[in-house]
């Protein structure tokens, strides 16, 4: 690897947050990428079942099998689907050579209860799985499997209460294998190599769902990594230009003249409707101006992730990652 | 407007309607269900009827979008609406609706137990489905109250958009199953005796994995609550046949964007299954276009041959950015259009997207006049 700085280095669990709606399973992909370019080997995880990675690498849905979905450089990104009742299956089967009993336990309802109904449960299931492939080693005493772990978590909504394992199960089962499983995960989500990131558009709720996250993870103990604006559109407009048209004003005339030197036809009544454009367009500038603004509160490092005019693809994922890399994220 | 050819959904017809009871919005996670929520709502108040919001998110969004500082659990007249009509909002508040639906079937010693239960106590406030239950067990409350004629209801932003119509099943399922029946009376002999090797491995197993004392906790919890789950489970039934009927409609809320839509197409399949009448389909925040006679090659090309000559620096940008909203509103109606060819009879309506946010009662009434097809841009 290069000796260049970058700023999560130490990192080896990335989880990546966002309110709903801002692109974070995006996100997290662009930077298991970005993390595989210079020869790692990354696995990336989904935990809600939501089938969303798949689509975006072009690959069958995932299952819950660690799966190559891209090549990266030199490196790989692997993917993983991870099931609460899959996960609580091979917990028992790991940990009390119990995988035989799942039948039984199911007829019973108690998969259910455990995975859905036993609050914190599920959660500690999750992250489980999660924390295991990320202390995972190819022999006791060797390298680890994988160089880093990208985790597309729950929204920022409920981002506290799935990392906070303790709290969720200290309240109920405070003596089941469950307790010393969720100390555990604990160990993981809370060391030095975890970062939890947030992915925000430039909207006043996201930025605000993205600031309480920071804060109430803060409040937790956990370390936040940085803020990755989604959807960013490139400028366009000069500041002048965008101020004036933000209250309403655009050179028309000046415009008019432009679109009739490009040859193009009824140039006034054109400049007319293009100026109405250039107005909404200075507003939603202005607007997503004031969200960055406040995002500054959070004192933490914020990376540009463009918005993918054409829909979200391979090549478009490597292009982000590689603007992920340029900005020294990873 | 009809949205490539699609049938149209008539927010007014439907809001008009005094038959019309209960609207339903839903979908995945940050599409607006919340805005479009209010903003249905608010149009009904001010085209005269008398109409109630409830909003799951824990957040202040719609305390925000309506204006309001503070939301609780009881509805709250919303100030500064027009016409004769009245538009009421409210919050939920997940753990005190499940604490009153308890008090409410439970008498007070009974009701007392259980709200001292660590295990109620952990499942009123963090059970993943008690929201979407409470969300469902609150419109019940309302709709019986017969105090609105129509409410408005905002679904939970869940890991599925379906967990409000799933989760009060499977809660209901949990406390009806036979695991509880077994935990609720270990020593019970009879029948389940036969089946008793299988349930001593499982109990085994449970109280292995959460411990013995969760297990004793569910057990008294079973048994104080068993008196009053009869009308919980009823009432859940009675909510769910509620949603099926005749006065109830389900809009899905839906970005233009691909994820969204396969969501809302998932939606619309899965309430056909369950028989609940879908009402159609809002596609919020699309891009409009002011200058639609002007197409993005052209636009493109204009731009170049501007930038290439030197000039006019501000047409050749405005050019460009012409070029990315057409572009945008293209590739928008291609997944709008490849939704109606799937789902040919779901009306639809387009929102266009908004310049800035929505906090207050105008920018709602704009997104209303959208809805109402009455603001038709681009």
């Amino acid at each position: 690897m290069s000796s260049r700085d970058r700023d999560w280095d130490g990192a080896r669990l990335h989880v990546v947050t966002g309110k709903g709606g801002t692109g974070k399973t995006t996100v997290a992909a662009a930077l298991a990428l970005a993390l595989a370019a210079e020869g790692g080997r990354v696995l990336l995880v989904e935990v809600e079942g939501r089938q969303g990675i798949a689509p975006l690498f072009g690959v069958p849905p995932l299952s819950y099998e660690e799966r190559r979905v891209a090549a990266a450089g030199r490196g790989e990104v692997r993917a993983l689907s991870v099931d609460a009742e899959e996960a609580l299956v091979e917990y028992l089967d790991l940990f009390h050579g119990l995988r035989r009993a799942a039948g039984a336990l199911r007829r019973f309802g108690a998969v259910d209860f455990v995975t859905a109904i036993a609050p914190g449960a599920r959660d500690v299931l999750l992250t489980g799985k999660v924390s295991e492939a990320v202390r995972r080693r190819s022999r006791p005493g060797g390298p680890h499997v994988y160089d880093a772990v990208v985790l597309d978590a729950p929204p920022t909504g409920r981002i506290a209460r799935f990392l906070d394992v303790t709290a969720a199960v200290s309240g109920l089962a405070r003596v089941g294998t469950v307790r010393d499983h969720a100390d555990q995960v604990r160990e993981v989500v809370h060391s030095a190599e975890t970062v939890v990131h947030f992915v925000t558009l430039l909207e006043e709720m996201p930025v605000q769902e993205c600031l309480d996250g920071i804060a109430e993870l803060r409040a937790l103990g956990l370390n936040v990594g940085g803020v990755l604006v989604n959807k960013v559109r490139p400028a366009l407009l000069e500041d002048s230009v965008l101020t004036a048209a933000a209250g309403g004003v655009v050179d028309v005339d000046a415009l008019a003249r432009g679109l009739q030197a490009a040859g193009l036809p009824e140039p006034d009544g054109l400049a007319r409707r293009l100026s109405g454009e250039v107005v909404e367009h200075a507003r939603h500038v202005r607007m997503e101006r004031e969200a960055r603004e406040r995002l500054a509160a959070a004192a933490r490092p914020c990376y540009d992730v463009a918005l993918l005019e054409e829909g979200v693809d391979l090549a478009g994922l490597h292009r982000l990652a590689e603007s992920l890399r340029a900005q020294g994220a990873v | 407007m009809s949205p490539g050819g699609a049938p149209v959904l008539d927010v007014d017809a439907l809001l008009d309607d005094p038959a019309t009871r209960i609207v339903v919005c839903c979908g995945s996670g940050g599409v607006g269900k919340t805005t479009t929520a209010a903003a249905l709502a608010l149009r009904a108040a001010e085209r005269g009827r008398h109409a109630v919001v409830i909003t799951v998110d824990p957040a202040r969004r719609l305390a925000q979008s309506l204006g309001l500082t503070e939301l609780d659990n009881t509805p709250r007249r919303v100030p500064g609406t027009e016409g004769d009509g009245s538009l009421h909002a409210m919050m939920l508040d997940m753990k005190r609706t499940f604490d009153e639906t308890v008090a409410a079937n439970a008498d007070a010693e009974k009701a007392a137990q259980i709200f001292d239960n660590p295990f109620y106590q952990a499942l009123s406030s963090s059970f993943a489905g008690t929201q979407e239950y409470m969300a469902m067990e609150k419109l019940g409350q309302l709709r019986r109250s017969d105090e609105w004629d129509l409410i408005v209801v905002d679904t939970p932003p869940s890991r599925s958009a379906l967990d409000f119509l799933d989760a009060p099943k499977r809660l209901g399922r949990f406390l009806d199953g036979r695991l509880l029946r077994f935990l609720g009376s270990p020593a019970r002999s009879g029948p389940l005796r036969l089946i008793g090797a299988g349930l001593g491995l499982v109990t085994g197993v449970v109280a292995r994995v959460l411990g013995a004392q969760l297990l004793r906790d569910v057990q008294s919890f079973v048994g104080a609550f068993d008196s009053v789950f009869g009308g919980f489970q009823e009432r859940a039934e009675q909510t769910y046949r509620l949603l099926q009927a005749e006065g109830t409609a389900f809009v899905v809320v839906a970005a233009p964007e691909q994820d969204a839509l396969r969501e809302a197409s998932y939606f619309v399949d899965r309430l056909s299954a369950e028989r609940m009448p879908l009402a159609g389909l809002v596609l919020n925040r699309t891009q409009h276009v002011l200058a639609p006679d002007l197409s993005a090659a052209r636009a493109s090309a204009a731009a170049e041959a501007l930038e290439t000559a030197g000039e006019h620096p501000l047409a050749a940008a405005v050019l460009r950015l012409h070029t990315g909203r057409v572009r945008r509103r293209d590739r928008e109606r291609r997944l709008r259009d490849r939704f109606a060819a799937e789902h040919p009879e779901v009306g639809m309506v387009e929102v266009p997207a908004r310049p800035e946010d929505v906090h207050d009662l105008d920018a709602l009434r704009e997104i209303g006049r959208a809805l109402g097809g009455s603001d038709s841009a681009g």
